[in-house]
């Protein structure tokens, strides 16, 4: 039931707000919801927490430690950021970048897409998550464009084409899953479902299953932004208004990665190897690495920072593909961790660009003079994002080359070179944009304080201490994943 | 009918529908494009029917219904009152030349045989051996998303991927459960507004649908 | 040996050959008068006009070779003997053991060469060009017709022609995508065998779309009666080559009077419709350009290609 009232609140105000989106007060109304979203959510994790994990809806939706705990953090980071857009938006509305109709526009699809990605984690059916997050792509594809020059169009529509692309090679690889569980399971809706599959999981055809998670692997590996097929994510995480770029970076990857992890689960169950869990752990490092060096060429600051995101992506899913329970623990850390600190930086690099007038770094100084919160919040959120101790990051990161040395320690020095030089390069960038006096260019403006000191404060007290739930639920997660 | 008549006639719509996603690779008109992709809807909602009659799996009734009005009717006469509105006419060029694009689909035919080679040993369904013409399809798609640069072009090699998609559900598994066709169909509904809108758009800021001009977002060095 | 009657059954196909070549061609062009509007001469014409040039003397370039002498006997001899292997109303033919269809595309192929050598014997520039034209368009063709003979042979595991007929025509009745697609790829190989629209037009001696007139510009007298009638059993040889392999009913099994005489009420009407069908195509396409021929002749080894796979894909 509560679940219910969870998804139903982000699509009621969807269609709410496409016809008031652009009244004054819509922004607090996308707040109010997306608040509402969070309250429903954090009741959820209340009930499985206590409960156990729990079957909705004739079967269509289950929910387990795994996903609840991405289902609060969606929903927290959206609350957070709906509160950050009211003053962003209002900015960007002052400056004339953003008319009535797309305000509406805009606030409808960012509740829409909540309540897809929403949906996405709490289907319990394969073919129900495929079809959410194809959805969440098309919610956001027109938003990225929303500005309308020529790199957000182009931006745009690279995002449309490979992730389309991407995600019908994945709905190619659902056809082969359901076809291997039609063996086991009878031919209907129930072959396609997470709790049936994952009990015969070591029934299914290993070749089938192999082949499908080639495919399954392109397909959301494209949407988690895995190299080699993350062309899309810098453009489009860049161009775009910045509230959407925080959500597309913060949370739309970690779902794609559930995706991909749930998947794992049932191919190495049924093929009894770790052939996907190494997959993963490949193609994560990959991106680490290609994602690091590229992180010292960029001169745009959202662009770096969507690199430094496919970075982290790399992390977590070379943690998922590690496998045990330390690296588990230290990937489903890490997705929370970078989630606030990715969606708290961007915070603070989308008001640092508003104030420039341009998202190039060259053009950006004197943060820390010109506006203190934001200054002293971007260093510090490129401290964590780096991961130096005290922050969260640095404990996900630690827990995770622990389990690499432990597992695969041949790899290890291939990873400290990826966070090694990720690095050097942030810093590198960041340090001149905050010191110094303030250009004449600048302008001031009234910050969001309260999103970006409350996650920052969050992924310090992650860093320091871990509370007694936070672990528990994570423990639990790491046994479903095994 | 019995079943060696359908998997005979299933067969050759099989071969028709590989036969006009190869037309979409060669043909150069984009009025010659649309007309090809509905034969291959039409090619696609007539196989449907009848593996539905064969097997009995009504199901597949409505969704062969639900392809032949979204992809023979809906889908191309979008795409025609897009072209109509933006005064696209002309040929397209494609950036492989016509030739070497037909042997690299060919290739990929064999390659997708082989790939699907484990499956169609495995399955015992009427229409297993069509699954690898479905591959087929999806990576003639793919190739021909790859090898033009008209955005019009990109888009239809888009939906002929997703053409091929829901032929291999039916080569391999008699369709998706009705829950899971239904929102695929919503989605491409969705998808084809989307990009209804995004041809405006590009036809506004750039004066034409080239794609190979929407290319400036890099790393400078 | 050969015993007595299927040597008369050799005898008599390669007699309608010879005899019902020009009617075939007369056929053609009448329908196509018909189509356009315009007034024709009748079926016969095509006889009358051999008869005429037979009668004309014959005018040699001075610097002409033996080739440009020998090749109207060599064009028509090799044709007479590709007439020997079709089985037009029977499949009883002791000539049909020496060869197979690929043996067929070989015999085609010295017409060929002979022709493109006499092209360029005289030296004109017309003559060069048409043989070059020829050739390339032929280096694309051959694959194509070879490919789509070879598909078409899967179905009945043999390229003897007589056991495809025997196979097809006294079998079982299936549905088959491959010979679908080789009819296809045939189709569009007799095309630009022949001379026909889409690739040249039979019709036309302009110096920019003529390709086989152009070889033969320089023949005169009974050199291009022989070459014309040559021309003509060429187009008849492979409309009935494809009405063998793809639509065998009616051709009789056996060397017996009656079956053959069906046989031949059977294939003048086949010849017939395919004739219709032949002009259908002619007028409603227009000639493709010459730098789009590659196109054209690969999409021909495309679709025999598809032909060849789906059969392993699909049956």
């Amino acid at each position: 039931m509560i679940l219910l009232v969870l998804l139903g609140i982000s699509l009621f105000f969807a269609v709410v707000l496409a016809f008031v989106g652009d009244w004054r007060y819509a922004p607090e109304i996308n707040i109010a919801g997306s608040a509402a979203t969070f309250s429903a959510g954090v009741v959820l994790a209340l009930h499985v927490y206590l409960y156990g994990p729990m079957m909705v809806g004739h079967k269509f939706f289950f929910v387990d430690a795994f996903n609840v705990y991405l289902a609060v953090l969606t929903s927290f980071v959206s609350m957070t950021t709906a509160i950050f857009s009211r003053r962003y938006m209002r900015v960007e509305r002052a400056h004339g970048r953003v008319g009535r109709w797309k305000m509406r526009f805009y606030h409808a699809m960012y509740q829409l897409f909540i309540f897809a990605m929403l949906l996405a984690l709490l289907t319990n059916n394969f073919g129900v998550l495929w079809i959410s997050m194809e959805l969440a792509t098309l919610s956001t594809v027109l938003l990225v464009s929303l500005y309308r020059t020529p790199t957000a169009i182009e931006a745009a529509w690279k995002y449309f084409i490979l992730c389309g692309v991407g995600i019908a090679q994945a709905l190619f690889g659902t056809v082969l899953l359901y076809f291997a569980a039609e063996r086991v399971l009878g031919v209907g809706g129930e072959a396609l479902l997470w709790t049936n599959l994952s009990q015969v999981s070591n029934q299914l055809e290993p070749t089938v299953l192999r082949l499908a998670f080639v495919f399954l692997m392109v397909g959301y590996g494209t949407k988690v932004g895995l190299v080699p097929l993350h062309n899309w994510l810098p453009d489009a995480h860049s161009e775009g208004p910045t509230p959407i770029s925080a959500v597309l970076s913060g949370l739309l990857l970690n779902v794609a990665l559930y995706a991909l992890v749930r998947c794992k689960v049932l191919v190495d169950g049924s093929t009894g190897s770790h052939t996907a869990g190494r997959m993963l752990m490949g193609f994560g490092l990959l991106s680490i690495l290609v994602a690091a060096f590229s992180l010292l060429r960029q001169k745009d600051i959202k662009r770096m920072f969507s690199y430094s995101s496919i970075e982290n992506m790399g992390v977590a899913t070379f943690a998922f593909g590690i496998g045990g329970p330390i690296a588990t623990f230290g990937a489903l850390l890490h997705m929370l961790v970078h989630s606030l600190t990715k969606s708290a930086i961007f915070f603070t690099a989308g008001h640092a660009s508003q104030m420039h007038g341009t998202q190039e770094m060259d053009k950006i100084r004197g943060l820390i003079s010109g506006n203190p919160v934001v200054g002293w919040a971007f260093i510090f959120g490129a401290i964590a994002l780096v991961g130096m101790p005290p922050f969260g990051l640095f404990a996900s990161e630690f827990l995770i080359l622990t389990a690499t040395i432990k597992d695969a320690p041949l790899l290890t020095p291939l990873l400290l070179l990826g966070l090694g030089v990720a690095f050097a390069a942030i810093f590198r960038k960041v340090q001149p944009m905050v010191a110094g006096a303030v250009p004449p260019w600048q302008t001031p403006l009234k910050a969001a304080h309260v999103p970006v000191l409350l996650h920052m404060a969050l992924v310090l007290i992650l860093g320091l201490y871990m509370p007694r739930f936070l672990s528990d639920w994570f423990h639990m997660a790491v046994g479903i994943l095994k | 009918m019995t079943p060696s008549y359908a998997a005979q006639i299933n067969s050759v719509m099989a071969a028709l529908i590989l036969l006009t996603a190869f037309g979409l690779l060669i043909q150069r008109r984009i009025l010659g494009l649309l007309h090809l992709f509905a034969w291959q809807g039409f090619f696609l909602s007539v196989s449907t029917a009848i593996v539905g009659y064969v097997t009995g799996v009504h199901h597949l009734f409505i969704s062969s219904f639900l392809t032949l009005t979204l992809k023979v009717i809906l889908l191309p006469y979008i795409l025609y009152v897009l072209m109509r509105k933006l005064n696209i006419k002309r040929e397209i060029e494609s950036l492989v030349n016509i030739p070497a694009t037909m042997l690299i689909g060919i290739a990929l035919v064999i390659f997708s045989y082989h790939l699907t080679s484990p499956i169609t040993h495995l399955s015992t369904l009427v229409t297993r051996s069509t699954l690898a013409v479905a591959l087929a399809t999806v990576m003639l798609g793919l190739l021909m998303m790859v090898t033009r640069s008209h955005a019009v072009t990109q888009i239809i090699g888009f939906l002929a991927m997703e053409n091929g998609l829901f032929f291999a559900a039916t080569s391999a598994t008699y369709g998706m459960p009705m829950v899971v066709e239904l929102g695929v169909a919503l989605d491409l509904l969705i998808a084809a507004f989307i990009f209804g809108i995004f041809f405006f758009h590009i036809s506004t800021t750039f004066d034409s649908l080239d794609v190979a001009q929407m290319a400036k977002l890099k790393e400078e060095d | 040996m050969i015993d007595f009657s299927s040597f008369m059954t050799e005898v008599l196909q390669l007699l309608i050959l010879l005899l019902a070549a020009p009617a075939f061609t007369g056929w053609v062009k009448t329908v196509k008068c018909r189509m356009q509007g315009r007034t024709y001469a009748g079926i016969f014409q095509p006889y009358r006009d051999i008869a005429k040039l037979f009668s004309k003397e014959v005018i040699l370039a001075e610097n002409a070779s033996w080739i440009f002498r020998f090749t109207p006997y060599i064009v028509f001899g090799v044709t007479v003997l590709i007439g020997g292997i079709i089985p037009l109303v029977s499949i009883d033919l002791p000539l049909a053991d020496t060869a197979d269809v690929i043996a067929l595309v070989m015999l085609f192929a010295i017409i060929r060469f002979f022709t493109a050598l006499a092209g360029m014997d005289i030296g004109t520039a017309f003559g060069g060009m048409g043989s070059s034209r020829e050739m390339t368009i032929s280096s694309l063709a051959e694959p194509a017709m070879l490919m789509a003979l070879f598909t078409a042979s899967l179905g009945a595991n043999s390229t003897s022609l007589t056991h495809m007929v025997q196979v097809m025509a006294h079998g079982q009745f299936i549905l088959r995508p491959s010979l679908a697609f080789a009819l296809l790829s045939y189709i569009m190989v007799h095309l630009t065998e022949t001379g026909r629209i889409p690739v040249d037009n039979p019709a036309t001696h302009l110096e920019l779309t003529m390709i086989h007139e152009a070889m033969i510009l320089e023949y005169s007298g009974r050199h291009l009666a022989l070459i014309e009638w040559a021309g003509m059993m060429k187009l008849f040889i492979y409309s009935a080559l494809g009405i063998a392999i793809f639509c065998p009913w009616g051709i009789a099994a056996t060397d017996d009077p009656s079956g053959m005489l069906l046989g031949g009420v059977f294939l003048t009407c086949k010849l017939a419709a395919g004739g219709v069908i032949l002009v259908l195509i002619e007028t409603g396409l227009a000639k493709v350009r010459l730098f789009r021929l590659t196109e054209y002749l690969g999409s021909a080894f495309l679709f025999a290609t598809l032909g060849m796979l789906s059969f392993f894909i699909l049956e």
